[in-house]
Formats: C-alpha cells, sequence, structure tokens
C-alpha cells in the first residue's frame, strides 16, 4: 500500500503548517502567560445578542434556512451595509450569509479561479489568504506593504505585478496584523487600476468599525469600501461579518455581498458544502445589526483607549510601533535587535511569560515584526508592557 | 472629560496615569480635570460595591415610597433633603408616578429599619404615606452582576 501521505492531493500536502499553530503549542501549557497572541475581542458578546439566540432556541427555530440565509436577515445586512459602506445591495439576489468570513473567503476563491489564475493581495497579511487561493487552485502574488507607508498598498507596486492572468486583487484594510488603513486617495488609484485591467476585486471589511481617528484614537473616522467608488460595485465582491466588531466569534457568521452572477456562483458551492450557517446565529445577528451598535461603539473606545496605553508604552521602551488606524493589533518593529520575529517571541516567551505572534506568520513580508494584540485587559496589559520593556532593555 | 468620567465611573481606583495613557493626554491634564470634577461636585465621591450577602453580617436594606404634600414654592425639595440627612439613608430620589420619593435605607436588621420608618419618617409633617419593601436578593448592584459571568478562556495564540 502507497503510504497515506503519498495520497494527498497535491496542493494539500504542499501547504505550510500555519507559523501560529507551532507557536500556540508553546504557549499551552504555559501558567501565568500574558498572551497578546490572541485574534478575538475580550469581550463577551453583548447580552441582547446572546439572549436573541436563547429565544430562537426556545422558540424551536433549529432548522434549515434559505442557502442565502434568512431573508430577514439579509434585509438587515443590506440595511447596514448601505449606512455603513455605502453601497446598495439587494437582499434578494447579492447577499449570502456565510459561516464566518472564512467561508466566505473560499467561496469567493473557488467560484472564481481556474488553475493557474492570480491574486494579487498584501502583505503581511491574515494567514488564510494564501492557503485558500492554493486550494482554489490560484497563485497567490503577495506584494509586501512597508511601515515607511504605514502598510498602506501602493497602486504603483500592484501595477507592477499585474499580469495577463491576474484575475483577482485581494484586500484588508484596516489590516490583520499591521492595523494598517488604505488612504483614500490610493484606494481610488487601486480602483483605477482593476477597471483598467478588469479585475474582480475582493474587499474583507472584517476591521471596518474598528478604526481610530482624531486625537488619541478616539475619534471614528471616516471608512471607505472600494465597493463604494464608481464603477466597482460590479467588480467587487465585499466580505463582511459579526466576529470582530460585535465580538461574536463563536458565533460563525459572515455574508458576502457581491453581483447576483458572483452572488448564485457563491451560493451554489456553499449549498452543496455548507447547505447554510446556523440558524441561532442568524438569529442572534439580527438582533446585532437592530440593536448592537452602541455595544460596537462602546468596544471600539475601549480598544482605543488600550491602543493609547500600548503606544504610549512601546514609545517609553523605544520600540517603534506606526500607530494602526484599525483592527486591535499593534505591529511593533523589533528589527533594531538582530534577532528574527521567531526568536523574538520566543525568547520574550521564555524569558518573559508574555507571547507575541511572530510577523513572520502573516507572510515574509512580516519578518522583523511582532503582532501584539491589545484586545486584552488593562491591568494585564500593562505588566505585559512592564515585562516587554524589561525584555527589550536587556537586548539593547 | 466625558470619556475620564466613563473611565472612572468603571473604575474608581484607576490612577490618573493609566487614565492618561489611555486617553492620550498628559497625566497633568487628567489630575486637573479630575480635581476639577471633585471640586465642582460632578464627582460626589468614590466607594467599594460590596456585595453584603457574600459578607457575613448582611444587614438589610429596603425600599421605601414616601408620599409628600408638595410645599409652595420650593416644592418636595425640603422636605426631601430633610429625609436624605439621615445617615441610614443611602439614597433617595424623586420619583415620578404612584408615590414622590424612593427613599433606599440600610440597618443592621429589620427592626432598626422599621423603627426609623415609624419614629423618623412616617412622623415628619408633610409625609402622607410610606410603604416599606425589604430587598431579599441582590442580583445586580452599580452595574456589577453579583455572579460574575464566567471566564471564557480564549485560544491563546489565534491567526
Ligand atoms: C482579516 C481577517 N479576515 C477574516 C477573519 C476570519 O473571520 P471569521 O470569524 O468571520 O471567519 C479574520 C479572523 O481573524 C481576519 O483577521
Amino acid at each position: 500500500m502507497l503510504p497515506l501521505s503519498d495520497r494527498l492531493a497535491k496542493q494539500v500536502a504542499g501547504l505550510p503548517r500555519s507559523g501560529i499553530r507551532d507557536f500556540f503549542d508553546l504557549v499551552v501549557g504555559r501558567d501565568d502567560v500574558i498572551s497578546l497572541g490572541v485574534g478575538e475581542p475580550d469581550f463577551t458578546a453583548p447580552w441582547n445578542i446572546r439572549e436573541a439566540a436563547i429565544f430562537a432556541l426556545e422558540k424551536g427555530r433549529t432548522t434549515y434556512t434559505a442557502n442565502l440565509g434568512l431573508l430577514a436577515l439579509r434585509r438587515a445586512i443590506a440595511g447596514y451595509v448601505k449606512k455603513q459602506f455605502e453601497v446598495a445591495y439587494s437582499p434578494e439576489t447579492e447577499i449570502l450569509v456565510t459561516v464566518g468570513v472564512s467561508e466566505a473567503l473560499d467561496l469567493a476563491f473557488r467560484a472564481l479561479l481556474n488553475p493557474g489564475d492570480e491574486v494579487i493581495y498584501h502583505e503581511p497579511c491574515y494567514v488564510s489568504y494564501s492557503p485558500s487561493i492554493v486550494l482554489a487552485h490560484g497563485v497567490p502574488v503577495p506584494i509586501t506593504t512597508k511601515v515607511e507607508d504605514h502598510f498602506a498598498l501602493l497602486a504603483s507596486d500592484v501595477a507592477a505585478r499585474i499580469t495577463p492572468r491576474t484575475k483577482i486583487l485581494m484586500l484588508n484594510f484596516p489590516t490583520n496584523p499591521t492595523g494598517g488603513i488604505q488612504p483614500r486617495a490610493e484606494l481610488e488609484k487601486l480602483a483605477q487600476l482593476a477597471i483598467e485591467h478588469d479585475l474582480i476585486v475582493i474587499t474583507d471589511e472584517i476591521y471596518s468599525e474598528l478604526l481610530y481617528g482624531g486625537d488619541g484614537g478616539m475619534e471614528l473616522p471616516e471608512h471607505t469600501s472600494i465597493a463604494s467608488l464608481p464603477g466597482m460595485k460590479e467588480r467587487t465582491i465585499l466580505l463582511h461579518g459579526f466576529s470582530k466588531a460585535f465580538a461574536m466569534t463563536g458565533f460563525r457568521l459572515g455574508y458576502a455581498c457581491a453581483p447576483p452572477v458572483l452572488t448564485e456562483a457563491m451560493m451554489k458551492i456553499h449549498q452543496y458544502s455548507m447547505l447554510c450557517a446556523s440558524i441561532m446565529s442568524q438569529y442572534a445577528a439580527i438582533e446585532a445589526l437592530e440593536g448592537g451598535m452602541d455595544a460596537v461603539e462602546s468596544m471600539r473606545q475601549s480598544y482605543a483607549r488600550r491602543r493609547n496605553l500600548m503606544l504610549q508604552g512601546f514609545a517609553r521602551m523605544g520600540l517603534p510601533c506606526f500607530p494602526p488606524g484599525g483592527a486591535f493589533y499593534m505591529f511593533p518593529d523589533v528589527r533594531q535587535f538582530g534577532l528574527s520575529s521567531k526568536e523574538f517571541a520566543m525568547r520574550l516567551l521564555e524569558e518573559e511569560d508574555v507571547a507575541v505572534v511572530p510577523g513572520s506568520a502573516f507572510g515574509p513580508a512580516g519578518e522583523g515584526f511582532v503582532r501584539c494584540c491589545y484586545a486584552t485587559a488593562i491591568d494585564k496589559l500593562e505588566i505585559a508592557l512592564d515585562r516587554i520593556e524589561n525584555f527589550v532593555n536587556r537586548l539593547k | 472629560m466625558e470619556k475620564l468620567l466613563e473611565l472612572l465611573q468603571q473604575d474608581g481606583q484607576a490612577g490618573p496615569e493609566t487614565i492618561a495613557a489611555q486617553l492620550g493626554r498628559p497625566v497633568e491634564d487628567v489630575r486637573a480635570m479630575i480635581k476639577e470634577c471633585e471640586e465642582s461636585g460632578v464627582i460626589l465621591g468614590y466607594h467599594a460595591v460590596i456585595d453584603r450577602e457574600k459578607f457575613g453580617n448582611a444587614g438589610v436594606s429596603a425600599l421605601i415610597e414616601v408620599r409628600l404634600t408638595p410645599e409652595r414654592g420650593g416644592g418636595f425639595d425640603r422636605l426631601a433633603h430633610r429625609i436624605a440627612r439621615f445617615e441610614q439613608v443611602s439614597s433617595c430620589y424623586l420619583m415620578s408616578g404612584a408615590y414622590d420619593l424612593a427613599v433606599i435605607v440600610e440597618g443592621n436588621d429589620l427592626r432598626e429599619v422599621a423603627r426609623f420608618v415609624s419614629e423618623k419618617l412616617s412622623t415628619i409633617e408633610g409625609v402622607i404615606s410610606t410603604a416599606t419593601h425589604f430587598q431579599l436578593k441582590i442580583y445586580k448592584q452599580n452595574g456589577f452582576l453579583s455572579k460574575a459571568e464566567d471566564e471564557v478562556r480564549r485560544l491563546p495564540v489565534a491567526p
């Protein structure tokens, strides 16, 4: 018999293990670790949202839903997206409710890519992009974004990488892991490029509510989605979900908004692979959109305060870090110490019991940086900062 | 200012340094703002929120509905102030609806509270009637749940 490892599909066998996984194994089993390695809110989902899920269960709502998702939820999403992003989608034909943005991403790539089609995206980035592209038989074409540009994606860099095989431009602003946002002028240039080269754009807007503007990051700045720019809605798949802003990671709920042909194509895959998203989660999501916005804003302000605390802490210890415009991550630059980001993270864990994620887990472009998630209690952040300061002082 | 008050309301012990770092303001500004709030009476005081049930000698607490005769000129103010000054009274609010004042009274036992009501409160001229409701169990006070939600363990490292 052939070894089972030889039976695996080529594109699966070739997938690297996530750098996050390796690090995870080191962290679990250690007590007293303060983890800045998390990727989710420290808030529990607001009570009214949880209560709506309980109510759905009490009412016996335990069935499948329409493949696209409950119409009431799609209507609520249409209203929300119109308000948040200024793009109008039809709840009947242009919105698909998915099991998190994770599933929506996979659907979008699978619906569009033929073997060899290229996807341009910016790196450092969320760990799933490249594997999802490979699993859909596409070719990942990462473009490095730089700290000098505050991790914005320059249209000139994109233009240089466009080939006849380029099919998709994938964006994620605010970005995991950098917290970077895309200035509107640069976004407009990307839209121009997409139109010129007839590209489809996938935009992962999962952090779009968590933005920090004005003095001390407390103000909510304007956010522009590329889908709202002229000529873009018809070539864009907008992905969004409830995990981050509503603190609903475990509900596993997201959605894709796209022109009818693309929605229909994604729906076909979803129908055969997932059938529908969980009905309890869908009812909870309706409540989130109808009665959860105050909670979102109060959580945003809480993140903004913690972001300030981190910025001040890093400044005090001489660790360069650009002020992130969104999400709940800081991405300090650790190149001055002559360690790889993995060595830095390992030693910080071993010597000071603080877990951060090596930037290299988010692609080679993340080397030289570490990701620190500040969605953790203030008192823990203060201790973590003290410990990082001790560590950094020893390295200097 | 509003943000500062919000933070202090959540945690009265938050130090000016932590608050300043969170708001991205110089610590002297924060100290000055706190002082101003204390002096102008916007901040009335600071106290621990104690769950008396978890603490041996729990004492008792009652909500007393008080109906008053309003007075020309001052309405209910003079009588309300008079009642609020008793040290047994922990809170006193003017209410809309079927009664006028909601008075929260604390005491060591039922008898002590009952005595306060019958001897002090109901004998004040202008008090028309009182109705005493003893508190039986606390689920939430001043924003704090008595039974904290279970701590949820997140994955320590996640994408
Ligand atoms: C950029 C980005 N996209 C998508 C996801 C996945 O989100 P969901 O929980 O909706 O599957 C995450 C989660 O960390 C993320 O950071």
